[in-house]
């Protein structure tokens, strides 16, 4: 089938996709956009989580079909002209990447938490990050830079 | 974190970005832009799709194998079995008895049968199960104590016995006026990295094959996969893909034969990458363990002897069981000093999935019991539970069970006093059900709720032990580019999200004094660098790093000597600049090198280890200790038997913290690991088949269940290891666990003596 959708701001025709193929895939392997992850497959850690018209999603539990039409945002589409995004920033100066496995799928989930959330509690950051498996960190350097970028997002 | 000043550190001149500073990781903006390439992020032209048929049954013989089926679905491109391995189609890490495709048997149920490549994962996934194999069901072995017996079925030639350690030091018939004892049991853990087996193997114009992948040391792998291609090294080459975590479970082979057939036979690239429930399958686990221990000791609670029988159950292939059951016996009493020991450690072969190494390797489940046992030792003498550990702990100069003397910092006393005395958490608040154990499960306003503290403190050999040529090998290069003086640093040693490439530009940067440290791609094109495990690659690799860096200096010294007329012992190297005795500049590093690069490639081992007395397990087994306590408070729903860890707070002595930021990050993700075993992480394997595996039923900690962490590092500089260092990864992982389970008994009363500890074990229900 074919699929034309949105990512990153701009429109995409994607030929011979097969229908059972996720979202995720369509992604990673037929649009050279492998920065989501693929962790699990079965939407339980979060390594893949994109925005479809703007609400987070698994990517993973997403059918290729159901982005026709539709506005698709990955990690890769949060750097603006090459700056990285304050969340971003973050996590690399809070040392919250180790592996990185998990981060991309993280640094979705913490935009969308500060584009709803400018000032959370540490309790609604770990809640809004509940569905983000990481296996290295700990999660603590994962709270440091949330708390970071949304300091600095607050102050600019 | 603080770093304590003043002990005995070794002072190291400050370099920005160098030893003891904390610049950021190298590939830090890459992983925040979704652009670093792990391994199943791989892409080339042409590239086809592996997959594998894995047994069903734990264990069985092959009557017969039929692809016709297979073969024929379009878009596939090869099918292969045992017949198609072309050299010798066997493999492992210390001993060659796994096949890489079932010939006869299968002993463990996910054990690869077949490998097909086809134009599309889906495809090849189909295909796979297309392929019809004739299975004659054997009866297995799934009790690790029956696996034992004289008439177990024998998984495989000629028994089950994988490795027996005796150790016996002291009085062979000690006596004690307090005696106490327990029974402990360890579930099987799973490393769960995220980042899936994945591999990209590119067929070669030479007949040899490119292999890209995710692994823990290249040349361990290259080793294997020769053996079983049937070609030289220089026709199986490797290169590191990223890697998205290991934790010991990468040290074994998973996708990198099967893609390098594929990818000959089909002469084209071929891609594997397993799904998660593959992945539980595709890789060895943490061997559980069935453990007895008694303890003796005076009635102040000074330790008399210790005797200890650990079975550890090893799955159906050796994998590194024996190297675990070494640990498990030679360290499997703690950190102290036992006048008289008697323990014997046992691994076995059964058919349930291949246990190996798993961070804390063997010394994990055995600190559960010796923890749990110096609480109730503790309790039966009258002495406060941290203090008895106080007293009996060891100290530098000490010797262990094995008779090696400590010849560097041991302050299990120091550990175990910060961790008590960093401040508690906040009493339990019940007006916000969010920090309360079931949360927003509502399942309570508090009532019920109990709360309790736990202390551990363990210790873990870090590097390989008893013997083996533990070395690893660094090619550095001088050069200016642009004017500037750059570094380039090659070694094979695998970055696995530890930061290992942060701190070998750090020491380039220190011993060169240059900004600009370039990492060149970890490959099998430069000399091994040995396991990225029990917690080495800091110690050996950094080594490396650090002589070859003092060969590169010694060699432009040289040179500048010759061009001044003096002695390459007056002249310093700093960057761009060569020094004289009172810091004046008399030369520019252009002056000595002109167009030219100085390169230097060094092997670097530390002290050598030995075999341990195969009747007393006495010998000098291990390079270096490293020590880590924690202290965990945790809230206990009596009534359910849930469990809310409320703080996980940890001392730790690293030696030299090389990259501080890191060492803590290293600790806050070992720590988390030893609270999954202690809670929830089980592999559920029953009659050799595994139960669970998805992460939707086996779960790891989520950012709700660990706890905030305050973390204390002490830097007692091992005078035998470069700028002092101490392996870090691994001790966390060690003392957290049994911290937990020490804090759920102290709230619950409860005895506990199985991890993880389950709802079910606490409400007794
Ligand atoms: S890969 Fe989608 S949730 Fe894990
Ligand atoms: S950094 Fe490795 S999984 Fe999070």
């Amino acid at each position: 089938m074919r699929v034309t959708t949105t990512v990153n701001g701009t429109e995409q025709h994607v030929d011979d996709v097969w229908p059972g193929e996720s979202l995720l895939y369509m992604l990673r392997e037929r649009m050279g956009l492998p920065g989501s992850k693929n962790a699990c497959e079965q939407g339980e850690c979060g390594s893949c989580t994109v925005y479809l018209d703007g609400e987070p999603v698994c990517a993973c539990l997403v059918a290729a079909g159901q982005a026709i039409g539709r506005e698709v945002t990955t990690v890769e589409g949060l750097a603006a002209g090459g700056a990285l995004h304050p969340v971003q920033e973050a996590f690399v100066e809070c040392g919250a990447v180790q592996c990185g496995f998990c981060t991309p799928g993280l640094v979705v989930a913490a935009h969308d938490l500060l584009e709803r959330v400018p000032r959370p509690s540490d309790l609604e950051i770990r809640e809004a990050l509940a569905g983000n498996l990481c296996r290295c960190t700990g999660y603590e350097k994962i709270l440091d830079a949330v708390r970071l970028a949304a300091d600095r997002q607050v102050r600019a | 974190m603080s770093a304590e000043a003043g002990t005995r550190t070794t002072r190291i001149t400050a370099t920005p970005g160098g030893v003891g500073d904390t610049p950021l990781r190298p590939d830090g903006t890459l992983k925040v832009t979704g652009e670093f390439a792990y391994a199943s992020d791989l892409w080339h032209d042409e590239m086809v799709w592996g997959a594998t048929l894995r047994s069903p049954h734990p264990h069985a013989r092959i009557a017969g194998i039929d692809i016709t089926e297979a073969l024929t679905l379009p878009g596939v491109f090869a099918v292969l079995t045992a017949a198609d391995v072309p050299g010798e189609n066997a493999f492992g890490l210390e001993h060659a008895d796994q096949p890489v495709l079932a010939s006869e048997f299968v002993r463990y149920e996910g054990e690869p049968v077949a490998i097909v490549a086809a134009d599309h994962p889906e495809t090849a996934r189909r295909a796979a199960q297309r392929i019809r194999v004739d299975y004659e069901v054997l009866p297995a072995v799934t009790d690790p104590r029956r696996a034992m017996d004289a008439d177990a079925p024998a998984v495989h030639r000629p028994g089950n016995l994988v490795r027996h350690l005796t150790l016996r030091r002291g009085n062979p018939d000690p006596k004690a006026p307090v005696v106490v004892s327990l029974d402990f049991e360890v579930g099987m853990q799973d490393q769960a990295f995220l980042g899936p087996e994945s591999g990209l193997a590119v067929p070669g114009d030479d007949g040899g094959v490119d292999l890209y992948v995710a692994t823990q040391w290249l040349h361990v792998d290259q080793r294997q996969i020769c053996l079983a291609l049937g070609l030289p090294p220089e026709k199986v080459r490797l290169t590191l893909a990223g890697v998205g975590g290991a934790f010991g479970g990468r040290e074994d082979l998973s996708v990198h034969v099967h893609a390098c057939l594929l990818a000959l036979r089909t002469g084209k690239p071929v891609k594997m990458s397993y799904g998660r429930e593959e992945s539980f399958f595709g890789h060895v686990h943490r061997h559980p363990a069935t453990m007895t221990y008694e303890f003796g000791a005076e009635r102040d609670g000074t330790l008399v002897y210790a005797k200890a029988n650990l079975l550890f159950d090893g799955g159906a292939y050796a994998s590194s069981t024996a190297a675990v059951v070494g640990n498990g016996g030679t360290l499997g009493l703690g950190p102290y000093r036992f006048p008289s020991v008697a323990v014997d450690a046992y691994g076995v072969f059964t058919n349930n999935p291949p246990c190996g190494a798993m961070r804390g390797f063997g010394c994990v489940q055995a600190a559960f019991a010796h923890e749990a046992l110096m609480d109730e030792l503790a309790d039966a003498v009258g002495v406060d539970r941290v203090e008895i550990r106080q007293r009996n702990g060891m100290r530098e100069g000490d010797v262990n069970i094995t008779g090696q003397v400590i010849d560097s910092a041991a302050p299990v006393a120091e550990l175990l006093q910060i961790v008590r005395d960093l401040p508690m958490p906040p009493p339990l608040d019940p007006s916000d059900i969010r920090a309360l154990p079931g949360a927003v499960g509502n399942t309570t306003h508090g009532e019920g709720v109990v709360r309790g503290v736990g202390y551990a403190i363990a210790y873990k050999n870090v590097g390989f032990s008893e013997g083996f040529d533990d070395y690893s090998t660094a090619r550095v290069r001088l050069e200016l580019t642009g004017g500037e003086p750059v570094a380039t640093v090659h070694t094979a040693a695998a970055e696995v999200g530890q930061g290992l490439i942060t701190v070998e530009q750090q020491i380039c940067r220190t011993e060169l004094g240059v900004e600009r440290v370039v990492v060149h791609p970890k490959t099998t094109g430069v000399g091994s660098g040995g396991s990225t495990s029990a917690s080495r690659q800091t110690y050996v690799t950094g080594g490396a790093v650090k002589a070859a860096c003092e060969s590169v200096r010694a060699v432009v010294l040289e040179r500048a000597a010759a061009l001044l007329g003096r002695s390459a012992g007056e002249l310093r190297l700093d960057g761009e600049k060569l020094l004289g005795a009172s810091g004046e500049v008399l030369l520019g590093l252009g002056d000595v090198l002109g167009t030219e690069a100085v390169e230097e490639t060094v092997e670097w081992r530390h002290r050598p280890t030995h075999a341990i007395d195969p009747e007393t397990g006495q010998g000098n087994a291990h390079v270096q200790f490293a020590f880590s306590a924690h202290r965990a408070v945790v809230d206990v729903d009596v009534e359910l038997g849930l469990v809310k860890v409320v703080a996980l707070d940890s001392a730790q002595d690293v030696g030299k913290a090389i990259n501080p930021d890191a060492v803590v990050g290293q600790i806050h993700g070992g720590s988390a690991q030893g609270m999954g075993l202690a809670l929830m992480e089980e592999m559920v394997v029953t009659d050799g088949h595994v139960r669970n595996p998805s992460f939707t039923d086996y779960l790891i900690p989520t950012i709700l269940d660990m706890p905030p962490m305050q973390v204390q590092v002490l830097e007692y500089a091992d005078p035998h290891a470069p700028y002092g260092v101490r392996g870090v990864g691994e001790p966390p992982t060690i003392s957290s666990g049994p911290a937990v389970a020490a804090a759920v008994r102290a709230a619950t009363g409860k005895a506990l003596h199985r991890v993880p500890i389950r709802p079910e074990h606490i409400t007794g229900t």
